[in-house]
C-alpha cells in the first residue's frame, strides 16, 4: 500500500468534512498552542531575568547579616546574637592578602520610603548610602553629572545623584538637574548627577532612587547605631574568582564574628546563585503552566478518538468493500491511523502558528505595561508539542483504528 | 476448457445465535467450471448469500472443503483470505458500494492499491472502464452518474485485476429492467471475451434464465437442475 496514497486519502476525507474536523482539532489546536505559549513565556521571563542579573555583572557577592540558610545549603540552623555587618567589616574584607580574590567593598546604607522634595513636589523614594566602590560595582552611570568623590565622602558632604524616575516626578524632566537642591527627610541635598534610566529589572534597581555619600546618610537620613551598615558588596577581580572570593570573605567573617561553619551570623548570594534560584522558580512554574496545558492534549486526544469512532461507524460500508477487494487488516487499521495521525498533525501545527501568536502578543503586552518581556518560542518546543500531539493521534487513534480493521467483512457489507 | 475452478465440498455454515444454532448452509458440494455462467437462486432465507460470502472468501465455512481456482482456502488467515479475494475474485454488489467522493476512476483504482503489484495502476483501471463504455466518464463522481452508469462502474472495478472469477450479488436488483439488461449484457460479453467465470445470486428468474446453469438454494442445500 503506498503511503502517500493513505495520506492523500485521509486527506481527502478530512477536508471532505471541513467543520467537523476543525471542530475535532479545535482541542489539539488549544492544547499545543497553551503549551507553546507557556514554554515561550517562561523562557523569555528567564531570559529577561538572566540578563538582568548579568547587567550587575556575574562577579558580585552580596554579604548582609542574618542566618537563614545560604542558597543552596540546606541547612537551617538558628543562631542567636547576629552580630550586624560594619563599616569593620567591609575595611576587613577589602584586604589583598587575606583576600585575593576580592577586587572591591562597597558597604551600604539603604531605606525605602524617605520623603523627598524639590519645586514644591512631594514623593517617596529609596536612598543609597554608599562610597565611590558602589558606582563601579553596580555598573551605574550618570545621563548628565558625576558621582560623588571619595573627597566628597570624606567632607560628609551634601550631595546626590538621583535616578530618572525621581527627577521626572520632581521637576518634570531629567536634564539641567545639576546644581538643583532635592531634600531628603527634610535634609537639603545638591544634586550632581542624573542616573542613567535603567527599565524595570528583576533586581529592584527601579528608577526612583537617590544616592548619597554613605557618611552623610548615617548623619542625616539613615540612623543606624555605630557604624552598622546594611549591606556589603564585594566585586570579585573576576567571575571565575567569585567563588573563591566567597570562601575567602566567609572565611574572613567568620573569624570576625568568631562564629562556626555551619552557624553563621552572615549571608553572601552571588548573583550567579540568585540567577540558578530565579531560573529554577521559574522552570518549575513553567513545568507545571505547561503540564496544565498538556492536559487539555489530553482532552483533544479524546475529541480525535470520539470522532474517529463515529466515523468508522459511519464508514462500516466502506470498510467492508475495501475489504472484499482486497485490504488486509493492517491496511484498514494504517488508514485509519493516519488519519487521526493527520488530524493531530494538523492540529498540533496550527496551535505552534497560535501560541507564537499568543506569546507574541503578551510579548507586546508587557513591554505596553513596561516590563521587559520576550517570549522565545524555542525550536525545541514546536518540536515536544508537534511530537506529542502526533504522539497523541496515535495513541488516541488506535482504538477506532483496531475496531476498524477488526470488523468482519460480511457484517460490515451487510451494513446500512 | 474442462478445467474446475470452483470446487465445494460439503460446506456447512453454523451461526449462534445466542442459545442456538442456526444452520445456514448444511452440506452443500458443487462445482464449476472456469468460463462457466452459473445462477444462483433460492428463495430468501435459502442461504444463498451465506454460500456467497464463502465462495467470495468473505466468510468461512464451519466445515467443509473449499478449492478455489487451485488453492485451498478454507484454514486460511484473514490476510490470506484477503490476497485471494484481490487476486481471484472481482465483486458486484446489488448496491454499487462506491465510494462517493472519490472519481469513477479512483473507484476503480481501489483494489490495485490492495495488490501487491507495481503501479502499473493507471492504465489497467482505463482499460478496465473502457471495457464497460464507461472512458468519457471517468472523471466523474458516482454521484454524477446514473445508477446503470455506477454499476458499470463497480463492473470495472471488479475486473481490474483481472480475476478467475465474477461474483454478482443481485447485480440487477437496484436497476430498472432497461439498464439492468445493459448491465446482464456486459456481465456476458465480458464472460465470452475474457472467459471470466461468473455467479449470479439473483432470485429474477429472467436473469437466472441468461446463465448455462441454474443452482437452486433451498433450505441450506442444492437442488440443481441443468439447463
Amino acid at each position: 500500500m503506498k503511503i502517500r496514497r493513505v495520506i492523500l486519502g485521509a486527506l481527502s476525507i478530512l477536508v471532505g468534512n471541513k467543520l467537523r474536523s476543525s471542530l475535532t482539532i479545535l482541542g489539539i489546536v488549544i492544547g499545543v498552542a497553551a503549551v507553546i505559549a507557556m514554554l515561550a513565556i517562561g523562557q523569555g521571563a528567564q531570559n529577561s531575568i538572566t540578563s538582568s542579573i548579568s547587567s550587575i555583572g556575574t562577579n558580585v557577592l552580596y554579604l548582609s547579616s542574618g542566618s537563614s540558610p545560604r542558597f543552596g545549603s540546606g541547612t537551617s540552623t538558628t543562631v542567636r546574637n547576629i552580630r550586624p555587618l560594619t563599616m569593620a567589616d567591609a575595611q576587613a574584607l577589602n584586604n589583598p592578602f587575606q583576600a585575593p580574590g576580592v577586587l572591591a567593598v562597597a558597604p551600604i546604607l539603604t531605606s525605602g520610603n524617605i520623603s523627598a522634595s524639590a519645586d514644591g513636589q512631594a514623593t517617596t523614594t529609596t536612598v543609597y548610602g554608599v562610597t565611590t566602590d558602589y558606582f563601579s560595582i553596580r555598573s551605574e552611570q550618570v545621563s548628565e553629572g558625576a558621582f560623588f568623590n571619595n573627597q566628597q565622602v570624606n567632607d560628609h558632604a551634601r550631595v546626590a545623584t538621583i535616578g530618572a524616575d525621581l527627577a521626572t516626578t520632581l521637576f518634570g524632566r531629567t536634564n539641567n538637574l545639576v546644581g538643583q537642591s532635592i531634600r531628603i527627610n527634610g535634609q537639603t541635598f545638591t544634586i550632581i548627577g542624573v542616573l542613567k534610566s535603567k527599565g524595570g529589572s528583576a533586581m529592584g534597581s527601579s528608577d526612583n532612587q537617590v544616592i548619597i555619600p554613605i557618611t552623610t546618610a548615617r548623619d542625616r537620613v539613615i540612623r543606624r547605631a555605630g557604624d552598622e551598615v546594611d549591606t556589603i558588596y564585594i566585586q570579585a577581580t573576576s567571575a571565575n574568582t567569585a567563588s573563591q572570593a566567597s570562601t575567602q570573605v566567609s572565611n574572613i567573617m567568620r573569624m570576625r564574628h568568631h562564629v562556626a561553619v555551619g552557624s553563621e551570623d552572615f549571608n553572601i548570594f552571588s548573583s550567579t546563585d540568585l540567577q540558578q534560584t530565579a531560573s529554577s522558580i521559574i522552570n518549575i512554574l513553567t513545568i507545571f503552566l505547561g503540564g496544565i496545558a498538556a492536559i487539555s492534549l489530553l482532552v483533544g486526544g479524546i475529541g480525535i478518538m470520539n470522532i474517529m469512532l463515529v466515523s468508522v461507524t459511519e464508514r462500516t460500508r466502506e470498510i467492508g468493500l475495501r475489504k472484499a477487494v482486497g485490504a488486509r487488516n493492517r491496511d484498514i487499521l494504517i488508514q485509519f491511523l493516519i488519519e487521526s495521525l493527520v488530524l493531530s498533525l494538523l492540529g498540533g501545527l496550527i496551535g505552534v502558528l497560535f501560541g507564537w501568536l499568543i506569546a507574541v502578543s503578551i510579548g507586546w503586552v508587557a513591554s505596553a505595561l513596561g516590563t521587559a518581556l520576550t517570549p522565545s518560542v524555542s525550536l525545541n518546543s514546536i518540536l515536544l508539542s508537534t511530537l506529542f500531539s502526533a504522539a497523541v493521534g496515535l495513541f488516541f487513534g488506535i482504538y477506532p483504528a483496531r475496531r476498524a480493521a477488526s470488523l468482519e467483512p460480511v457484517e460490515a457489507l451487510r451494513t446500512e | 476448457m474442462d478445467e474446475i475452478v470452483i470446487r465445494a465440498e460439503a460446506l456447512k455454515k453454523i451461526y449462534r445465535m445466542g442459545e442456538v444454532d442456526v444452520q445456514a448452509l448444511r452440506g452443500i458440494s458443487l462445482q464449476v467450471k472456469r468460463g462457466e455462467v452459473v445462477a444462483i437462486t433460492g428463495p430468501s432465507g435459502s442461504g444463498k448469500s451465506t454460500l456467497m460470502s464463502i465462495l467470495g472468501c468473505l466468510d468461512r465455512p464451519t466445515s467443509g472443503d473449499y478449492n478455489l481456482d487451485g488453492e485451498q482456502v478454507a484454514g486460511l488467515t484473514d490476510d490470506q483470505l484477503a490476497s485471494i479475494r484481490n487476486r481471484k475474485i472481482g465483486f458486484v454488489f446489488q448496491s454499487f458500494n462506491l465510494l462517493q467522493r472519490i472519481s469513477a476512476l479512483g473507484n476503480v483504482e481501489l483494489p490495485l492499491g490492495y495488490a501487491n503489484r507495481p503501479d502499473e495502476g493507471k492504465g489497467r483501471a482505463e482499460t478496465a472502464l473502457r471495457a464497460v463504455g464507461l472512458e468519457n466518464r471517468m472523471k466523474h463522481r458516482p454521484t454524477e452518474l446514473s445508477g446503470g452508469e455506477q454499476q458499470r462502474v463497480a463492473v470495472a472495478r471488479a475486473l481490474v485485476n483481472e480475476p478467475a472469477i465474477l461474483m454478482a450479488d443481485e447485480p440487477t436488483g437496484n436497476l430498472d429492467s432497461k439498464s439492468g439488461q445493459e448491465i446482464m449484457d456486459l456481465l456476458l460479453r465480458l464472460n465470452r471475451a475474457g472467459n471470466t467465470t461468473l455467479l449470479i445470486i439473483t432470485h429474477d428468474p429472467r436473469i437466472a434464465a441468461q446463465a448455462q446453469r441454474t443452482i437452486v438454494i433451498r433450505d441450506g442445500m442444492v437442488e440443481e437442475k441443468m439447463l
